[in-house]
């Protein structure tokens, strides 16, 4: 089986987000970046399949040269080798057209990626990728097993789960609960120096014109102090939540 | 032309967040002066949506449609845009629709914007604002495609009744074998809960409550309140409670009318998760606790004697 991960380099979580240049470019003064917490889990579970099953994983991204400290920590964690498509990401479905034509030249028959990404938030790029390949496709996948080509999956839904029977080729957008969060695993020092070696290979950008762009950012609006209430005078937050913010 | 809306339901009934699709579709068929026609599949009165502005209803019976199937919803969608001359086809922003816009939107050539919040301030070029970088900032988002597929995010425009004579047609739609490359095997959901995408209230408890143990107010509260419960994201990896009920920067969004968080300190990535919602309410011993910063109403004090006093009164309240 040849697994393809999908990586979003983002800000980590605990990043304060700022813009510059007329709150049309995000500020990345100061903020260090990660492998996007969605794909750290579908990552986990592809180490999973290549330790048991024997698989091959590699890992790709799209976008210009600061993204290739993520990818290298990628190849720490364990994948193979990696991709970076050169370009800037401009819109999820430029990204998912550049990872289809890495699919498609790679002969991948799974690609795993992260519902989201934390940036952007788009949960775009797995559905569109797995529509423009004709591949089976999975979102916010929650269990995952393979065996050969049939795969039995879970996918979280609405108040529970929903367990799925589909084949390969496939693309899974996972989340928490593909691996637990304890089975995140942190590279080592013998995996760091192993990435170093690990190819990273770097192809051109299809020519692909974008479908949507984001023009500028606005944070939201400042809010008022927090009205506190007495713990011996509790009916005057019921008081509050009925007569003034009218949501009991 | 017109704006399609899809109208999402479970079990022949719309889920409420298909009559907030509707209103919102409505006024963006008249920012772009034309119809709004909405898609249904295996509702049983699809009639109701005439009182939230829908002029034309679609309605599809299909047996093979009785259980979610987002490439083979996204074939109906497709046929029935493409039928109607969409230019905007709208989706929810929920755990099904954002399984199902990114592929309606390439079988459409459309760009697609996800988690909006707000009606275009621009059709020309046709702008909208989403909620990105995990709800610290908005973006102002651009589609340039002739089609465009929107996802709204749930409570964002909420629901405004704007009752039309309207008319409902039946549509015989095409499903092939390769729109059911996935196939349901089984669901396993809890019956007779209130789940956390659905609830106006949610009720969610933090590492402060010690032990899961005492998690029993915690349902009690939530029962008083119609409330679905929900927990910080420690809570889950202790495994005090389910995965499930993990919300925050990675777990679920919430964006419920009321958010009622006892013993959790309001780290960003939880914020992040829930500052979606209307009103926010944190109970907490510690004052110096961040989410004082973010919530709306705060309790200074122990979660053990306030909740149960809380329950209290709000019996008497509910019974008044």
């Amino acid at each position: 089986m040849k697994i393809l991960v999908c990586i979003s380099h983002v800000p980590d979580t605990t990043s304060k987000i700022n813009f510059t240049d007329n709150d049309t470019k995000f500020d990345t003064n100061g903020v260090q970046f990660v492998i996007n917490p969605y794909d750290e889990f579908s990552l986990t579970r592809a180490m999973w399949f290549k330790e048991k099953q024997g698989a091959t994983v590699t890992v790709v991204n799209v976008g210009n040269a600061t993204t290739e400290p993520t990818l290298r920590k990628a190849l720490a964690i364990g994948a193979d080798d990696a991709i970076r498509v050169n370009a800037d990401a401009t819109d999820g479905f430029f990204v998912a057209k550049q990872i289809a034509e890495v699919v498609k030249n790679g002969s991948y028959d799974l690609v795993l990626a992260g519902r989201e990404s934390i940036d952007y938030n788009g949960g775009m790029v797995p559905g569109m990728l797995a529509s423009l390949l004709d591949f089976n496709f999975i979102n916010g996948c929650i269990g995952l097993e393979i065996e050969n080509t049939s795969v039995t999956a879970v996918r979280e839904i609405e108040g529970g789960s929903e367990k799925l029977s589909t084949s390969l080729p496939l693309v899974v957008a996972g989340q928490n609960g593909l691996v637990e969060e304890k089975d995140l695993r942190i590279p080592n020092m013998r995996g760091i120096m192993m990435a170093r070696k690990k190819p990273l290979s770097v192809v051109e950008a299809v020519d692909i014109a974008s479908q949507t762009s984001s023009t500028s950012f606005e944070k939201p609006a400042a809010r008022g102090a927090v009205k506190l209430v007495d713990t011996d005078n509790i009916d005057e937050l019921i008081n509050l939540l009925h007569n003034e913010a009218k949501v009991i | 032309m017109s704006v399609l809306v899809f109208a999402d339901s479970s079990e022949g009934k719309f889920k409420k967040s298909a009559f907030e699709v509707v209103s919102y579709g409505k006024k963006v068929a008249e920012q772009l002066g034309t119809n709004v026609v909405a898609i249904t599949i295996n509702v049983v009165d699809a009639s109701q949506l005439y009182t939230y502005g829908a002029e034309k209803v679609v309605s599809v019976s299909n047996e093979q449609l009785s259980i979610f199937n987002a490439k083979a919803y996204a074939s109906v969608l497709q046929q029935v845009a493409e039928k109607e001359n969409a230019s905007a086809v709208i989706i929810d922003s929920s755990v099904n629709g954002l399984y199902l816009a990114p592929i309606v939107a390439v079988h459409l050539n459309a760009g697609y914007a996800s988690n909006v919040v707000a009606l275009p301030s621009s059709t020309s070029p046709f702008t909208v604002k989403r909620k990105a970088f995990s709800n610290k900032a908005f973006s102002n988002t651009t589609i340039t495609t002739e089609t465009k597929v929107i996802g709204l995010a749930k409570n964002s425009y909420g629901v405004h009744e704007n009752a039309v004579n309207g008319t409902t047609e039946n549509f015989d739609a095409q499903i092939s074998d390769a729109d059911l490359g996935v196939k349901s095997v089984s669901l396993d959901k809890a019956t007779g809960k209130v789940t956390i995408a659905d609830a106006d209230i949610v009720v969610s408890a933090g590492r402060g409550l010690k032990g899961p143990e005492n998690w029993g107010m915690i349902e009690e509260l939530a029962d008083v309140l119609g409330a679905a419960t929900a927990c910080s994201k420690p809570v889950s990896d202790l495994g005090w409670r389910p995965h499930g009920e993990h919300v925050g920067q990675t777990g679920k969004p919430v964006a419920a009318n009321l958010y009622i968080a006892i013993g959790i300190s309001g780290a960003i990535q939880h914020l992040a998760g829930i500052n979606a919602s209307k009103v926010k309410v944190v109970i907490n011993i510690d004052p110096e606790a961040p989410f004082f910063k973010a919530a709306d109403y705060g309790i200074v004090g122990d979660a053990f004697e306030v909740v149960p006093t809380l329950i209290e009164k709000l019996k008497a309240f509910k019974q008044a």
